[in-house]
Parts: C-alpha cells; sequence; structure tokens
C-alpha cells in the first residue's frame, strides 16, 4: 500500500531536538512537498531517510519488492541498495571525477565481479565493464549530458551540475528519490525546465518522488501533496490548496506570499 | 604480423620486455656496477611503497603515516623465513607470507581506525607503527634491537622487475576497475560515496590491506637485498620517506609515483654521505611543495602519449599568445 | 606503598612536561585544527637556547628561562606566518605535510649545526642540587622548582584565557572563525597570539627538562612531542584543562608502567592509549562533540 512509512520519528543531538514525532506515509509513484521555513528539520528528515543520521526514536519502514523492510539503524550504503536515493542541498558531486564518472559510479552496487577480477582483468571484468559504459551513456543521454561526458563535474554550469546530481542518484534505480531543493539558485527558465525534468523522471523511471523546496511555484504545481515541517514537527499535511489556505502555515511563513503561488 | 603489432597490449608488453632484458643485459655484463644496482634496487622498493600509499592517501584520501611498519612486517617475516630456508622457494614463501601478514595487520588496524578523520588517522597511524616497531625491537625471534644480518640473498634484477612490475600492474588495474573507483569515490565526497551505495568502511579496509600488501613485498624485497635489519630502519622517518615520495609524484597519480621515487633514490643516494642534510632536503621539499605546489609534479594526471600531446598543446598556445 | 608514591612524584614532574607542551598542541588544535608536529621542535630549540644561556653566557636559570621563552615564542610565530598562514584555506592533510616537513626541517638543521651528540646541562648548585626526605620518599628541590613553574604558568594561562579580551578572541576564533572575524576580532592576531602563548610554554618546557634530565639532543623533542600530542587529545583536544590533566596522567601511568612493567614497553603504552582513546571517545575526556553538517 504505501511506499514509506514513518512513524513519531525524532532526532536529538545532545540535548538540542532537530526533529520530532514525524509522522508521514507516501504510496507508490506519488509526488510528494516537504517545505518549512528554514531550520525546520527538513535535510534533518532527509538525512534520517537515507542512513546519515540515526534516529533517536521512531521507525522507517520501506516496502520492496511487496515486503516491508525497516529503514532505521541501517548504513547508508545498504539504504541504497534497498532503493532509496538522494540529491544534497550543497551538491555533493565528485568535483574531481568527470561526468562520465560521476554517474558510473553510482552504479557500482551492481557490479558483481570481484576484487580478483578486477587485479587480474578477467573475463567477467571486460563484460561488466563494457555494460556499465553503456548503462552509463545510456543515461547521460536521457539527461542530455552525454556530450559532456569527460568534462570534470566542477567544471559544469551550475544547472548541469544540479541535472547531473539527479542523473547520478538515478543510476542507483531507486524506487524512491529524495531531491533537496534542486530548483535552488535557478533562474525562472531553469526552474521550468526542471519542473518538467522531475515530472518526466517520475514517470519514466517508476518513481515516488519525496521534493525538499524553497520555490513555492516548484511546489504547488508539481505535488501532488505537502507535508510542512515546522521547528522539527509536522504541522499540516494536505494538497497544495488546503495547504494554502491553512493557518498554521501562513503563520510560520510569516509574510511569505504562498496564496499567490 | 603488423596487425598483432598495433594492438596496445602488444606494444606494453614488448616495452616491458626490453626494458627488462636491457637492464640485465647491464647488469651481467657489470656495466653497471654494484653500486648502481643498491640504486636500482632502492628505486624498485621505493616505486613499491611509493604507489602502494599513493593507493591508500592518494586514491582512497586516507592519510596513512604507518607505511612503514607494514614494510618491516614483510621485511622481517620473509628475513626470518630464509634464514631457515635458504633456497627460492624459501624466500618466494617469505615473500608471499610476508606481505600476507601485512594485509592481515592492516586489516586489524584499518577497522578500527578508518572511520577517524584526516589527522587523527594520521597519528593514528602513527602509533600503530611505532607500537610494531616496539614490538619488533622487544622480540627475540627478531632478535631486538641488534637486529638480523646475513640474510640470504636471492632478490636481483629479475626478481626486482617482476615484483615492481606485478605491483604497478595490479594496482593499476585495480584503480582501473569499479572497485578501485568506488576507492575513489571515498576521496572525492564520503557521504554521496555511501549515500549511492557504496560501503565506505569495506573500500577504505580494501585498499588498506592492498597498500600493506604491497608494502610487505616492498619489504620482504628490501631484506633479501641488503640483508640487514634492524627495527629502527622502519620507524616514522621511513614513513615520511615514503610520503615525499607521494607528495612530490602528485596523490593520485601512479606515473607521478614512480617519477619521484626514482629521482628520490637518486638524490638519496648522492646524499648518502651526508644525512642531516639529506633530511633537511626533504623537509624543505615538503613545505615548498606543499606552499607552491600542492598537487606535486603530475597532479592526478598519468604519463601517457596524450598527456604530452597536451602539455605540447598548452605550450604551443602560450607561445603564440605571448 | 612508598614506592608507588615516589613513582607518582617522579609522575608529576614528568606529567608537568608533557602538560607544558600538550598546552601547545591543544591550543592550536583548538583554533585553526592543526597538529602542529613542529612544536615538540620548538621545545627542543627551547633547551637549547636555554643550554647556551647557561653554558656560555652564564646566565642564571631565571634570565634564561626567560629568554628561551621569548625566543620560542618568536620561533613560533615565524613558523606560523612562514608555512602554516598561507595554508589556511588549505585541505587539512596539505597543512600536517607542511608541519610535518618544518619538524624535519628544524631537527634536521639543527643536528646539522650542533652535531647529534648529546649536550649537558652545566650542573646545579646550591639550592637546586638539594633533595628533601619525606620518609623514604625523595623530592627534590629540581622537581618542586618543575612543578611550580608549571603550576604559575598554567595560573597565567587561565587567567589571559578566560580574563583578557585576547583570551576571548582566541575562544571566538577557536569557536567559529568566520563569524569571530565579523564581529570585528582580528583572526590573524589571535592566531598568532595563541602560537606565541603556545610555543613560550614548550620553550620553558625544553629548558625545565634540561636542567632535570640535564641532557639534550637534537631529536629531543620527537618523542616527547608525541607523547604530548596523545596527553591532548587524552584529555580532549582543544580543552585546555584537558591539556593540563592529560599531561600529568600520561606522565603518571608512563613512569609507573615503566616502575611496575616492562620500561620498554612504556612508550608503546602511550601509543596504544591513544589508539584506544580514539576509537572509544576521540573527543577525549573532557572533549565536547562537533558535527559535520551534511
Amino acid at each position: 500500500m504505501y511506499i514509506l512509512k514513518v512513524n513519531k520519528l525524532t532526532k536529538t543531538f545532545s540535548g538540542l531536538t532537530a526533529v520530532a514525532n514525524i509522522n508521514m506515509e507516501l504510496k507508490p509513484g506519488e509526488l510528494i512537498g516537504l517545505i518549512g521555513p528554514n531550520g525546520a528539520g527538513k535535510t534533518t528528515v532527509f538525512n534520517l531517510l537515507t542512513g546519515v543520521y540515526v534516529p533517536t526514536a521512531g521507525t522507517m519502514f520501506f516496502t520492496k519488492d511487496g515486503k516491508e523492510i525497516p529503514l532505521h539503524g541501517k548504513k547508508p550504503h545498504i539504504i541504497c541498495k534497498d532503493g532509496l536515493a538522494r540529491t544534497f542541498q550543497n551538491i555533493r558531486l565528485f568535483k574531481d571525477l568527470t561526468v562520465f564518472d560521476n554517474v558510473r559510479i553510482a552504479m557500482h552496487k551492481n557490479v558483481k565481479y570481484s576484487i580478483i577480477s578486477s587485479f587480474f582483468h578477467l573475463p567477467s571484468y571486460f563484460r561488466e565493464e563494457k555494460q556499465l559504459y553503456e548503462d552509463t551513456m545510456e543515461l547521460l543521454k536521457i539527461f542530455r549530458l552525454d556530450d559532456k561526458k569527460d568534462e570534470y563535474a566542477k567544471n559544469l554550469p551550475y544547472g548541469d551540475q544540479r541535472r547531473l546530481e539527479i542523473a547520478r542518484a538515478l543510476a542507483t534505480e531507486p524506487s524512491l528519490l529524495l531531491l533537496d531543493e534542486p530548483a535552488a539558485g535557478m533562474n525562472p527558465a531553469e526552474t521550468r525546465d526542471l519542473v518538467e525534468l522531475i515530472s518526466w523522471i517520475r514517470d519514466r523511471f517508476n518513481l515516488t518522488i519525496l521534493l525538499i523546496e524553497h520555490d513555492m511555484h516548484v511546489v504547488m504545481n508539481i505535488c501532488e501533496r505537502i507535508y510542512v515541517l515546522d521547528h522539527g514537527m509536522v504541522i499540516a499535511n494536505g494538497t497544495p490548496d488546503e495547504i494554502k489556505r491553512n493557518k498554521q502555515v501562513i503563520e510560520a511563513y510569516l509574510g511569505e506570499d504562498i496564496e499567490n503561488a | 604480423m603488423t596487425m598483432i603489432l598495433e594492438k596496445s597490449w602488444v606494444k606494453r608488453l614488448l616495452a616491458l620486455v626490453l626494458t627488462f632484458l636491457i637492464v640485465q643485459v647491464l647488469v651481467s655484463t657489470n656495466i653497471i656496477n654494484t653500486y648502481f644496482q643498491a640504486t636500482i634496487a632502492t628505486i624498485c622498493i621505493n616505486i613499491i611503497l611509493g604507489v602502494s600509499l599513493n593507493l591508500i592517501t592518494g586514491f582512497t584520501g586516507q592519510f596513512s603515516l604507518g607505511h612503514a611498519g607494514f614494510m618491516s612486517i614483510g621485511a622481517y617475516t620473509c628475513a626470518i623465513i630464509t634464514l631457515r630456508m635458504s633456497n627460492t622457494f624459501g624466500f618466494l614463501l617469505g615473500v608471499a607470507l610476508g606481505a600476507v601478514f601485512a594485509a592481515i595487520v592492516g586489516f586489524l588496524v584499518g577497522l578500527p581506525t578508518l572511520r577517524l578523520r584526516g589527522d587523527y588517522l594520521a597519528i593514528a597511524t602513527l602509533g600503530m607503527s611505532e607500537i610494531i616497531r616496539i614490538i619488533f625491537l622487544n622480540m627475540e625471534i627478531t632478535n631486538g634491537a641488534a637486529g638480523l644480518s646475513d640474510i640470504p640473498r636471492f632478490v636481483n634484477w629479475t626478481w626486482l622487475y617482476v615484483f615492481t612490475v606485478g605491483t604497478l600492474l595490479l594496482i593499476k588495474n585495480f584503480l582501473n576497475s569499479s572497485h578501485g573507483r568506488a576507492c575513489i569515490a571515498i576521496r572525492e565526497d564520503e557521504i554521496a560515496a555511501e549515500t549511492m551505495g557504496i560501503n565506505i568502511t569495506k573500500y577504505k579496509v580494501i585498499s588498506f590491506m592492498i597498500g600493506a600488501f604491497c608494502a610487505g613485498i616492498a619489504g620482504a624485497l628490501y631484506a633479501s637485498y641488503f640483508y640487514f635489519l634492524k627495527p629502527d630502519l622502519f620507524g616514522f622517518l621511513k614513513s615520511i620517506d615514503v610520503l615525499v615520495i607521494v607528495v612530490l609524484g602528485g596523490l593520485g597519480s601512479i606515473s607521478g609515483s614512480v617519477l619521484a621515487a626514482i629521482l628520490l633514490a637518486l638524490i638519496s643516494t648522492a646524499l648518502q654521505a651526508f644525512p642531516e642534510l639529506r633530511m633537511v632536503f626533504y623537509a624543505l621539499l615538503l613545505i615548498i611543495i606543499m606552499l607552491f605546489r600542492p598537487q606535486g609534479l603530475m597532479g592526478s594526471k598519468e604519463l601517457s602519449i596524450k598527456y604530452f600531446k597536451n602539455l605540447g598543446k598548452s605550450l604551443i598556445s602560450k607561445k603564440g599568445g605571448a | 606503598m612508598e614506592q608507588f608514591l615516589q613513582q607518582v612524584i617522579n609522575g608529576l614532574s614528568l606529567g608537568s612536561i608533557y602538560a607544558l607542551i600538550a598546552l601547545g598542541y591543544t591550543m592550536v588544535y583548538g583554533i585553526i585544527k592543526l597538529i602542529n608536529f613542529a612544536h615538540g621542535d620548538v621545545y627542543m630549540i627551547g633547551a637549547y637556547v636555554g643550554y647556551f644561556c647557561m653554558t656560555t653566557f652564564k646566565l642564571g636559570f631565571l634570565p634564561s628561562l626567560l629568554i628561551s621563552m621569548i625566543t620560542c615564542t618568536v620561533l613560533g610565530v615565524l613558523i606560523e606566518k612562514i608555512a602554516y598562514k598561507p595554508l589556511r584555506n588549505s585541505t587539512r592533510i596539505a597543512v600536517l605535510i607542511t608541519a610535518i616537513g618544518m619538524s624535519l626541517f628544524l631537527e634536521y638543521t639543527m643536528m646539522f649545526f650542533v652535531k647529534a651528540n648529546v649536550r649537558t646541562y652545566p650542573p646545579m648548585s646550591g639550592l637546586l642540587a638539594q633533595s628533601h626526605k619525606l620518609g623514604d620518599i625523595v623530592i627534590t628541590t629540581k622537581q618542586l622548582l618543575i612543578f611550580t613553574v608549571t603550576i604559575i604558568l598554567m595560573v597565567l594561562l587561565q587567567f589571559i584565557v578566560k580574563k583578557t579580551r585576547i583570551g576571548k578572541s582566541m575562544r571566538a576564533v577557536a569557536l567559529d572563525r568566520d563569524a569571530a572575524q565579523l564581529m570585528g576580532i582580528n583572526v590573524d592576531t589571535t592566531i598568532s597570539f595563541t602560537f606565541a602563548v603556545g610555543s613560550a610554554l614548550a620553550g620553558a618546557a625544553g629548558i625545565l627538562v634540561g636542567v632535570y634530565y640535564n641532557s639534550i639532543n637534537p631529536l629531543m623533542g620527537v618523542l616527547p612531542g608525541l607523547k604530548a600530542f596523545v596527553a591532548a587529545v587524552f584529555g580532549g583536544i582543544g580543552v585546555i584543562p584537558g591539556a593540563m590533566i592529560g599531561g600529568y596522567l600520561i606522565g603518571i601511568i608512563e613512569v609507573l608502567v615503566s616502575g611496575y612493567g616492562n620500561s620498554m614497553y612504556r612508550d608503546a603504552v602511550v601509543f596504544a592509549i591513544l589508539i584506544i582513546i580514539l576509537i572509544v571517545k576521540p573527543t577525549g575526556i573532557l572533549g565536547i562533540n562537533t558535527r559535520e553538517k551534511v
């Protein structure tokens, strides 16, 4: 029924509560927004979901191949193998590696040839490396980054870097994609392209997407449902229209013009 | 026939065999005398040490100041075995076991310490290397401070070449595989790498073990060529020696480490009579490189035809613009 | 029991030295997150300056102590300006490598000029040569001197850090360099001052060691430097009282291991403590946890 179920998720850091009693439920294929003022705890939620932080309390369950598996307590690379991928608020690309390598490395978890095989370049090495090459090129073509494949990631223009991060995340073949402020620093034209891209990848790759964003145009336009966080707690949850009218949300954003989004 | 010659791997194989033969002839006819033979041995051992430390520090980004410790394990193991089994089999067994023991210690040390941050890891590996040295200083089988002498010499140019080229190939192949790239991703951004599905603890430990394994080989070769060992040979200063090779060559460049290993072996031999000056020179080298050219000689690039083409292009364009 | 107390007293002398050196490590690490490998060698220079003051220039202990401390202060500030300041925005590894280079440079330049042989401090006369007995326990005046000088310096340090403006700047820059700069604090001066104070303490330790243990050599800073660093980590890196506590603890532990156990393994024990601390509680006894923002 659900792909992600978060129950009473809490994280404290030496006495400071970052998030408390978060409840969330995502159904497969949904495009959900996560908004809130700065410092509300949105990225903390992402860090908890991906295993970068260990929950102080609460549970997170993920549906994989029809089975419910717990995510809490697992290390990030295991959670990635389970089917969660993410992008980062302050782009974390492999800066000194090429566009090609950034995406190819993300496919590592599916590589089966052993380390011994890599030492001696056994047949399994050649076979799988060829496959890796083809899979990476395919993904780069989809994101229109194939002509830049040998560029160093740090030399890409900002918009391309954001796209590359999304491509890299998709290389891990996730079923749930977490996007952390993908439109940050983009102009209106780039933002429009991004909105199209997000809807498109959701359909093309059969994804569920959870999106943190400050740009209300983006959120109100593509999100089917929105969770609102403030001071570490969920203060509202509903459709864009419901959220626009919610008094608590308006107060939390004090002065922000959500109505005109 | 010409088609076979065009294949790049055939070209490379021929180059390797040719290099071996040329030096072998020079050695056999004593054009390269014993003094220079020792320099060549030092070069080969330095290359193995440099490239293996580069794997750990330059490619995987884990700052290890304890490489001498791994080298000493290989050296003592090989010495102890060949002193009791003075034949080629004993020698090869010594090298193999030396490398394996070094790798095992690499695993034992790496597992708890590789979660530490850069400078803390450096100190922890330094401490580990010192503990190993102190243990060897106090063991009976290693003869403590007096050390082991008259270790049977089995290392000749053939073995040096085989092991050096072998190590280079091993590490190069590893780095060109998905496993090697996983290690490089760790250097670039640990958190991103882990979130993209890479088990960072596993790969940190693996790169550490491979580095230790190769350092063990280097140690064994050292023991069997220079036939005298004592624990103080493998202290902090030896780890620094290897660090200078890696920093000078460029963290992240295999050809850089090879170049630097050759250069520093030559300089070392030239300054043999002035050990303090040699250290002052190394010290200044470290400081000056870090201040003015932190990427070392090669940065993270490799020597190749493409490298020289690009170098040529940039030089020409600079001249044209001037 | 008396043997134990005797060991503890000996340990307190050694611990004083470690504490003085450890303070320099911890202050510098706290403010720029650098393990100043060259710090142990500043201590060595202090010992040599003291030696030359007391032999060549025939000065008394106190003037030599002052000159030693001042020389080391200047040296420490110079090292920072030449080697560390240009790399302030580089990776931590880059600065660490430079620090290692600086350390080797000091050691081997010294070795080149004064040769590796050990020099001895002139024997102390009068009060300083005496020892006192408390039952079966012997305390020498030298030990009292070390302890007293150390305590005085540590109290002075605490005063500077807690009650003066520059001390406040030190604490601010250690917590958040950019914010401190935005508040109008001169970060460069503050960092230089930190190095100055730390080096002065190391210089004091150097001359005290010369007086107490009598012999000095160009490489004398290597092992004590490392152990003092272990002490700083043990007590809590970046925390000044931690360096003091860590120094004394390591000093006492080392003397006890040497006395009751195997003196050959006493160095190994100190390194083992380092590795255990780094694995179990890297922030040390008094340490505070900091987190990387993702």
